[in-house]
């Protein structure tokens, strides 16, 4: 009567995370058996808690961790969560189901005392899973929001659609006006980079430059790809450019605001995020240069500019402690922002025209990075 | 020659001063400087005869005042109480002639001092509004009341009858006073009604109703059917009394011996003392009091100050006393529910200058009361709210003092007026206030009553510290135990359902958690009896055996009631229960129940524990050392503490996660990086 079932590719993929679930309860449980206050140790995820990983070329979580003990009330309540939070995944595996980060913040409210008081907590708690059964969030059945970043340039690539059709497009002559909008999922099964003449990708941090560019033709007349980050750029934006840089060899530039909270968003890109330490290999991109604007940008194209405000000095200096920004150039950049007090949008270039930042601006700042158009 | 007339002009000017040029020229130190002061204090001397009489006169009072307004900044004034009454002939002089009453001489705690008051407030009245003041009085046993329309002859000092008559009044006995004045009525802090309230406070055996010149009625109901006891005059204590006084009572005196003028004219001091205190000083024993030189006048006040006499006699004193503070601050404090009502503490009498005095406080904390402004302050002396000149108060310098910090309030620098959700009262009785000025605002600021109110304060203050320490205490525990009650069985139920196996014992894990012994209690009033529950939880990893102590109001306690019985009970509500042995994370009780008490008189026993390691345990105190314990404590049993391991709390690394953490400005940066 006994048969040893082949495993479908889809159950290898499903028993992993349930192993790894499984496990997670069986060390509360083992804990609570043996008459010990139940606690999980998980690395910090703070700045003082990132190392550089050299082999990989990105900055990642380190030794240090901390410990949530059923000792202290919040302790406990998270831990009584992540019991609710693995139960639910596991239900969601079995009957191949997933939901949105912000669903599982609502399927809390019938946790009892177990709901989340925010979705930052149970987003946060995701991310510990994540870090704690080392499966990605997609593994845990667990989706975002469609965040709608964009992209415009001469790549071809396939996507299956939700029908399991895969269609071919080109993200310059089968989009519109606002582009390819870059899926939640990149990963292979549901991208394949085919090909490109382009030569470098533009990250762009606001849409109304990424408009502008596109307005301007520039994705041809540089022969580039425009990928717009729509601030902070979402784990598959970043996924995405690092696959365009992996796969098809374009060298990465960021083109954003001239502020302390775009040289985060150029350092999530390039070293990794403190957030996702745990996957930066998978999402960072480490020769992503960065372009401007620059605190020297400022004042050579005397740019209009905004006073720094207490948040944004905060920010600095907390940036000066920050590993990530320990070289010359960026210890340069932060120190003459502080400096000057000024920031500058990348919008300013408008100053000097609606073409400048296409005939003027970037060119000449490309060409300092070895880029001709 | 020319100086000479000037000053025969000087003289007939001064002899030509009235009563009511002083009257005008010292407005301000009687109290009658401002319109709005003048109303509160025409009120506050009618309020303070009516009750000093009351007193003297074992009469529970019940005092009516109403203010009814006649014109913009005119006034009718009617206090009515029911005291003794006046008989016809003093009525008169006692409210138509300064500086006229029966206490000016008299060393005893009384409200009124000087017998200026109500005369004074009489002459305001006449002086503003030209109209003369309606005395009704009436003696017991009398068919009908002495009604008088009294004015002051300004020039003589003298009372001017305008009218009087004979009138039918239903009281048994009682007085009346009408007066019609100029003022300004107010509400706030410094208002009549505040002086009701806080007069309220610490006359808890008064009634007291007032109809505001609105027309609204507020009363104030008698919390206590007790009067305070009745204070004696005494003679002045000789230490700390003044060299020209000494010599004064030595003139003045009948004996004929100074051994004789020390025993009969000071008080506590017997023969052997006056002998000592004549020997040391270099006195002759037979020494006629009239021959004292200054000399030995002076050398007797330095041996008085060294040897030890004992302390005046304070039955003339009448202390407010601790039950009753806390009955006068829950009345007035009406709807708002504090958090704490510190046990007040009444000084031992001491003594300034040949006076006794005696120095009170209470404090209320928390709760509904206001929490970021600075406390409030209650200052009483004999019994009267003081509301003006705080400033300059011996009461508010004492408060300036203490380092409140350490008790838990806020106070910066450790000096001034703390700030926080609290009220402080203070009361300081003596049988002579030394109040800066006529009017009685404000304490003189004499260093040994400052210090005396410095200490009752710190004394009440460490009671307010220890609650806070029991507060955070308790809040930690009453989380740990929400965890181990709650939480932890949840962890339990669930982590067992995804490994599908039986739920596990969490004993050793909530003892873990928690290595404590939690005491909790539980009042609940029912059918106008207390029920007291005590909760024993034991969360520790062993059983435990100890003695629990309560104080308890003995008259009110139902000996039957409890259980189990306790193995000690003292008259004076001293409760010592042997407990059973409590196994491991089980629980022990002991109840009991009290009759014959408001629902609001109890709230709270005082707990101790003996025979356990009183660190271990929450919700009670240790024994303290003059319990007298009659029986052999049990050995206390050691708790181990586990060394907590230092760990970094992956829930309190406060460091911004995000990268992108900054408020959202537009461009769309507010797109989190969670997508």
């Amino acid at each position: 009567m006994t048969k040893v079932m082949k495993l479908t590719e889809l159950e290898e993929r499903h028993q992993r995370p349930v192993e790894k679930l499984h496990e997670l309860a069986e060390e509360i449980y083992d804990q609570l058996d043996k008459g010990q206050i139940p606690n999980m140790k998980i690395p910090i995820r703070a700045k003082s808690n990132i190392r550089f990983v050299a082999s990989k070329g990105v900055w990642k979580y380190g030794a240090t961790k901390g410990i949530r003990s059923a000792k202290k009330l919040r302790g406990a309540y998270m831990l009584l969560r992540t019991m609710y939070m693995l139960d639910f995944i596991r239900e969601m595996i079995k009957s191949d189901k997933s939901s949105t980060l912000r669903e599982m913040y609502y399927i809390s409210e019938g946790w009892d005392m177990a709901k989340f008081s925010s979705q930052d907590e149970s987003n946060n708690l995701a991310e510990d899973l994540e870090i704690l059964t080392e499966c990605m969030r997609e593994d845990l059945k667990l989706r975002p929001e469609e965040d709608g970043a964009r992209v415009m340039g001469n790549v071809t690539l396939r996507e299956r659609n939700r029908k399991g059709q895969k269609k071919k497009i080109n993200c310059r002559d089968d989009v519109g006006d606002s582009g390819y909008g870059i899926p939640y999922n990149v990963e292979e099964d549901k991208i394949e980079l085919l090909s490109t003449d382009a030569k470098f990708v533009i990250a762009i941090e606001t849409g109304g430059m990424f408009d502008r560019l596109v307005e301007n033709g520039f994705d041809e007349d540089a022969n580039c790809v425009l990928v717009h980050l729509k601030g902070q750029p979402a784990r598959s934006t970043r996924r995405f450019m690092k696959r365009l840089n992996k796969e098809l060899n374009l060298p990465i530039v960021v083109f954003v605001d001239g502020d302390p909270w775009s040289f985060r968003i150029f350092a999530s890109i390039a070293y990794g995020a403190i957030k996702t330490a745990h996957i930066s290999e998978y999402l960072a991109t480490p020769t992503a240069q960065y372009l401007g604007i620059t605190s020297s940008d400022i004042l050579n194209y005397d740019l209009p500019t905004d006073k720094l405000n207490s948040s944004d000095i905060r920010a600095l200096e907390s940036e000066l402690t920050d590993p990530r920004f320990k070289d010359r150039f960026w210890k340069d950049e932060i120190e003459t922002m502080l400096k000057i007090k000024k920031k500058a949008e990348q919008q300013a270039l408008a100053k000097y025209g609606l073409d400048y930042v296409t005939d003027t601006y970037l060119p000449e700042k490309l060409s300092e990075i070895g880029i001709n158009i | 020659m020319a100086s000479t007339s000037i000053a025969q002009k000087l003289a007939k000017k001064q002899k030509e001063i009235s009563v009511s040029e002083f009257f005008e020229r010292n407005k301000h130190i009687l109290g009658f400087d401002s319109l709005t002061r003048a109303m509160i204090t025409s009120v506050k001397e009618a309020m303070d005869n009516s009750l000093d009489v009351c007193e003297e006169a074992e009469i529970l009072p019940e005092i009516f005042v109403q203010i009814k307004k006649i014109s913009t900044d005119e006034f009718r004034l009617t206090i009515e109480d029911n005291g003794p009454g006046i008989v016809k002939k003093q009525v008169p002089h006692i409210f138509g002639r300064l500086l006229y009453g029966s206490r000016f001489h008299s060393l005893r705690q009384t409200r009124g001092q000087q017998g200026l008051g109500i005369s004074a407030a009489v002459m305001y009245a006449q002086l503003t509004t030209g109209r003369p003041s309606i005395i009704r009085s009436k003696v017991k046993n009398k068919d009908v009341a002495y009604q008088v329309e009294l004015m002051l002859d300004t020039k003589r000092n003298r009372p001017k009858v305008v009218r009087d008559d004979f009138v039918v009044w239903e009281k048994e006995s009682g007085t009346r006073i009408e007066m019609q004045l100029r003022g300004r009525y107010v509400m706030g802090k410094q208002s009549v009604l505040e002086y009701l309230k806080g007069t309220a406070i610490v006359n808890p055996h008064a009634r007291i109703v007032y109809k505001d010149p609105f027309g609204t009625q507020y009363l104030f109901e008698r919390a206590s059917e007790i009067l305070p006891p009745k204070t004696e005059e005494i003679k002045p204590h000789p230490q700390g009394i003044e060299l020209g006084t000494l010599l004064k009572m030595a003139k003045a005196t009948g004996s004929y011996k100074m051994t004789a003028f020390l025993q009969k004219e000071f008080s506590r001091i017997s023969s052997r003392v006056a002998i000592e205190i004549l020997t040391k000083a270099d006195v002759p024993l037979e020494r006629h009091p009239k021959r004292l030189t200054l000399d030995e006048a002076k050398r007797i006040l330095e041996v008085v100050k060294k040897i030890k006499i004992m302390a005046p006699p304070t039955d003339c004193l009448s202390p407010i006393g601790e039950r009753l503070i806390k009955k006068g601050l829950k009345n007035v404090l009406g709807g708002l529910k504090p958090e704490f009502y510190c046990p007040p503490v009444t000084r031992e009498p001491n003594v300034y200058t040949g006076n006794p005095f005696q120095v009170e406080v209470g404090i209320v904390y928390g709760g509904q009361l206001p929490q970021d402004k600075p406390i409030e302050i209650l200052r009483y002396a004999n019994r009267i709210p003081l509301l003006y000149q705080q400033g300059a108060c011996a009461m508010t310098a004492a408060v300036e003092k203490v380092d409140w910090r350490r008790y838990g309030l806020e106070q910066r620098g450790g000096h001034g007026i703390p700030f926080g959700p609290a009220i402080i009262l203070i009361h300081f009785a003596s049988s002579k206030v030394p109040y800066t000025s006529e009017s009685k605002e404000a304490v003189a600021k004499i260093p040994k009553i400052e210090i005396e109110i410095e200490k009752a304060l710190r004394v009440c203050g460490r009671k307010l510290g220890s609650h806070m320490k029991r507060k955070v205490k308790k809040a930690k525990t009453r989380e740990k135990f929400d965890i181990v009650q709650k939480i932890l069985p949840e962890i339990a139920q669930k982590s067992s359902k995804i490994v599908d196996r039986k739920v596990p014992d969490l004993r050793k894990t909530i003892t873990k958690i928690m290595n404590v012994v939690w005491i909790d209690e539980e009042v609940v009033f029912e059918k106008r009896r207390h029920k007291v529950t005590l909760k024993v939880y034991n969360y520790t990893p062993k059983g435990q055996k100890f003695n629990l102590h309560g104080i308890v109001p003995y008259e009110n306690l139902d000996l039957d009631s409890c259980d189990p019985k306790p193995k000690e009970i003292k008259e004076d509500g001293k409760i010592t229960w042997e407990l059973k042995r409590i196994p491991t994370t089980e629980i022990g009780t002991a109840t009991f129940e009290l009759f014959g008490m408001d629902e609001d008189e109890y709230d709270e026993t005082e707990l101790y524990v003996s025979g356990i390691n009183p660190t271990s345990v929450v919700g009670a105190e240790p024994l303290p050392g003059d319990w007298d314990l009659k029986m052999r404590p049990p050995t206390i049993e050691e708790i181990i503490e586990e060394e907590p391991e230092e760990e970094l709390d992956y829930d309190e690394v406060e460091e911004e996660l995000d990268d992108e953490s900054h408020e959202a400005d537009g461009t769309g940066r507010e797109a989190s990086e969670a997508g």
